[in-house]
């Protein structure tokens, strides 16, 4: 496969992926925004959500405060914010465009129909029927992206390579969505068990669908380390960081060339922590610290698949 | 509906409806309009999704336009494609028989059939190619070649489009649009089938692949997403399976061609280019191109890679040629012209100048160079402010016009805003050459939606039509 070919799917999913997470992590931050008890801290999370999303000086240079409103219109409708949902869904139709002949037509369909339906909403129509419905909408545009992806592509590297970028984004995203929530704790209020906190946990819970699955895996009440251990080690939770490396070790040794071997070698290694990995010496370490040592990771991850593969090699 | 001055492809001067129409004129009385309004939106909305578009230069992504597609078919009787079919092989071969000669021997220009500075020192004509032996000999694997019908019936060639003819994806799309609407009308007519048209291309191609080459590799080449056929090359590459590269997927070794692939570097041995001469290889052309490949030229005249069309196709269908095809298919071919050439006026020739000068209200005069329906006087629509501009550049480069008679083009029914009213047309069949010559029964219908209009193309408010052949 042409390595341009390869490099416009990988970006195809990573933005679609980005899109849905962005949305989530809106979500159950918007969701959070609601509750009693939070009411002077709106501006507060709004503001770290930005910080962990490393948008928070592009926000300031164009709003003064963190209103609801304007994370909202920065965050899903911001033309020239990189990070917005309509800048994710456009950039995504484009990488698709640009490869339309390698998708199936299902799969371009689905991405081009996306994007044009995102060009109709606005912020007031939006905000008429309650945000969730379009975090929603996204949500499901991009789970529909995904099973038309593999209902309908063939087993091959264009496959791999839609599957390494989605996994590789929502790697960086599930860290990003749990540090959004440790950001606000205090160090060493790790295993507090407020009311609201609470409502925390299961918000964001919710915000990676799942709260449902918390309660069938562990039976109980709901505690910041097994919210924790879900999202970091399990890897039969599809969202959770040790199945996205699985995903991506898996997706890297069945495209490997010549130059890739010290990826792969990588990925398989942070895949083989997560796997062995204990919850309790994560908290030991610290949370923060720990997850943000693994988005160091993943970005490093991200920059050797594109020397590998996708930056287009003159011999 | 009837209407005396033009051949209506659907009725026929008394006012009946033609045999080949009666079944689809008689669905059409019996459907009721709301259904009708209906399936044009969706087939609308159909589009938008399909992404069947065509970029707006310029413009932020996503605002790519539609080409309007009408449902009422263009319908052609066997017997009628026979002869057409039959007409345009004939000139297709004698096509490529000339190019070939003209970067050979010059046979024909030795024979004085054509005078010799008309090619030699036409634009068009690459001094590259002398002497470069192409694979079958064919230079024009894929051409459009454009005809009308005018006067009472008879088909013209309007031009032969041997560089690179787009708009076989709208053929394709059309008919699948149309299947997908009406499927009952596919039930009651025997429509002869165009699917098959990437597979026959894909042979076309593979069997032009350079001399020794058992299994080829072959990839379209595409200026880039944003160019404004780049549906068409996607869907193409996607319908044969094959690679959809850009300039900078390539890069020549050694006189050889390769793309570079996520595996390492992989041999092309042939590329159906959907880019122009002059933007293929900046060491050879234009130095500026940033979307063609460093020496492909060389690796082209070493005979390691096949590029399809040839380079240099084009002094074959420039408008300064156009009058001599009749010529060169009795001079190659020793037959008679099947399909009929428009008479042409040479305004590099006095007299010819004269006439037109003479009769601009009349003619429609054309740009040798031009194309895409820029650049040209259609006289009897015309103001007389834009007649005497046009006497100006005309008394000034003679040379670079040629005029023909207006032809009186065929009209068929069509949905405009005021309902249904017939509208002009024309017609593009794909000529496919290489080991053979082979056609799929159909082509691109394009239709001038404005009232009165006979400029067909899409930038001047042209739509297009599904194209049935019948089969007998």
């Amino acid at each position: 496969m042409l390595s341009r070919t390869a490099d416009h799917l990988f970006w195809m999913a990573r933005y679609m992926e980005r899109a849905e997470n962005t949305a989530r992590i809106l979500d159950v931050t918007y969701r959070l925004s609601l509750l009693p008890q939070n009411g002077e801290d709106v501006e507060a999370m709004w503001d770290g959500m930005l910080k962990i999303m490393e948008l928070q000086d592009a926000f300031l240079a164009r709003h003064p405060v963190f209103s609801t409103e304007a994370v909202l219109e920065f965050m899903i409708f911001d033309r020239d914010n990189p990070g917005s949902i309509y800048r994710c869904l456009r950039a995504s139709r484009e990488n698709a465009h640009a490869v339309r002949g390698t998708l199936t037509s299902e799969l371009w369909e689905t991405s081009n129909a996306s994007w044009l339906k995102m060009r109709d909403f606005t912020l007031a129509k939006l905000m008429e029927s309650g945000p969730e419905a379009f975090f929603e909408w996204v949500k499901y545009r991009s789970h529909l992206s995904r099973g038309v992806t593999i209902g309908t592509m063939l087993q091959d590297e264009a496959l791999r390579f839609i599957r390494l970028g989605t996994f590789l984004e929502r790697a960086d995203n599930t860290a990003r969505i749990l540090e959004v929530k440790y950001l606000n704790l205090l160090p060493g209020a790790e295993d507090d068990t407020h009311t609201s906190d609470y409502y925390q946990w299961s918000a964001l819970l919710h915000s990676v669908s799942a709260f449902e699955v918390y309660r069938k895996v562990y039976r109980d009440q709901i505690t910041p380390m097994r919210v924790a251990e879900l999202l970091i080690l399990r890897a039969d939770m599809p969202r959770s960081l040790a199945r996205c490396l699985k995903e991506v070790h898996t997706n890297l040794s069945r495209v490997a060339n010549a130059r890739s071997a010290e990826t792969e070698r990588l990925a398989g290694e942070l895949e083989s922590h997560l796997h062995f990995g204990r919850i309790e010496r994560i908290f030991e370490r610290g949370m923060r610290k720990y997850l943000e040592d693994f988005r160091d990771r993943i970005f490093d991850l991200g920059c050797r698949i594109s020397d590998d593969f996708l930056i287009p090699a003159t011999a | 509906m009837a209407n005396n001055k033009f051949f209506n492809e659907m009725t026929a001067d008394d006012g009946s409806v033609r045999a080949h129409y009666a079944a689809y004129a008689a669905w059409l009385r019996d459907t009721p309009s709301e259904r009708i309004a209906r399936k044009r939106a969706e087939a609308d909305s159909l589009f938008h999704r399909y992404g069947i578009t065509f970029a707006v230069y310029g413009e932020e992504s996503g605002t790519e336009r539609l080409i309007p597609f009408d449902i009422i078919p263009r319908i052609i009787p066997a017997a009628e494609w026979k002869g057409l079919e039959t007409g345009m092989r004939q000139r297709v071969k004698a096509l490529n028989a000339f190019i070939h000669d003209i970067y050979h021997d010059q046979d024909i220009l030795r024979a004085g059939r054509i005078p010799a500075e008309q090619v030699l020192n036409n634009a068009q004509y690459r001094p590259e190619m002398k002497g470069v032996d192409v694979p079958c000999n064919v230079y024009a694997h894929i051409a459009g070649v454009d005809v009308v019908r005018a006067g009472a019936g008879e088909f013209y060639v309007l031009e032969d489009n041997l560089r690179v003819p787009s708009g076989v994806s709208y053929m394709l799309e059309d008919r699948r649009m149309m299947m997908r609407l009406f499927p009952e009308l596919f039930a009651r007519h025997r429509i002869a089938p165009v699917e098959h048209y990437p597979d026959v291309l894909l042979h076309t191609l593979r069997s032009v692949a350079p001399v020794g080459v058992t299994d080829p590799t072959v990839v379209v080449m595409t200026p880039g997403a944003h160019n404004s056929a780049y549906f068409e090359h996607a869907f193409l590459a996607q319908q044969m399976g094959v690679e959809l590269v850009e300039g900078q997927d390539l890069f020549v070794r050694e006189d050889q061609v390769y793309m570079r692939t996520t595996q390492g570097p992989r041999r092309v041995d042939v590329i159906y280019r959907r880019v122009d001469d002059d933007f293929l290889d900046p060491k050879a052309f234009r130095k500026d191109s940033m979307i063609g490949v460093p020496g492909l030229l060389d690796a082209y005249r070493a005979g390691r890679v096949t590029l399809s069309n040839a380079i240099g196709t084009g002094v074959a269908d420039d408008k300064s040629i156009y009058p001599y095809v009749p010529e060169m298919i009795r001079f190659y071919l020793g037959e008679e012209p099947i399909l009929n050439n428009v008479p042409t006026y040479m305004c590099r020739k006095p007299e010819d100048l004269a006439y037109t000068l003479a009769h601009l209200s009349e003619l429609v005069v054309k740009e040798v160079h031009g194309a895409g329906g820029y650049g040209m006087l259609v006289g009897p629509a015309s103001t007389k402010e834009q007649i005497a501009t046009f006497r100006k550049y005309l008394e000034a480069n003679p040379e670079k016009y040629i005029a023909q008679p207006t032809l009186a083009l065929s009209n068929c029914p069509t949905f405009v805003d005021s309902g249904v009213a017939p509208r002009h047309l024309d017609l593009r069949p794909f000529v496919l050459s290489g080991s053979e010559v082979q056609l799929v029964p159909g082509g691109l219908t394009r239709v001038a939606l404005n009232e009165g209009s006979l400029v067909v193309n899409s930038s001047q408010g042209g739509g297009t039509k599904d194209t049935w052949v019948l089969e007998a």
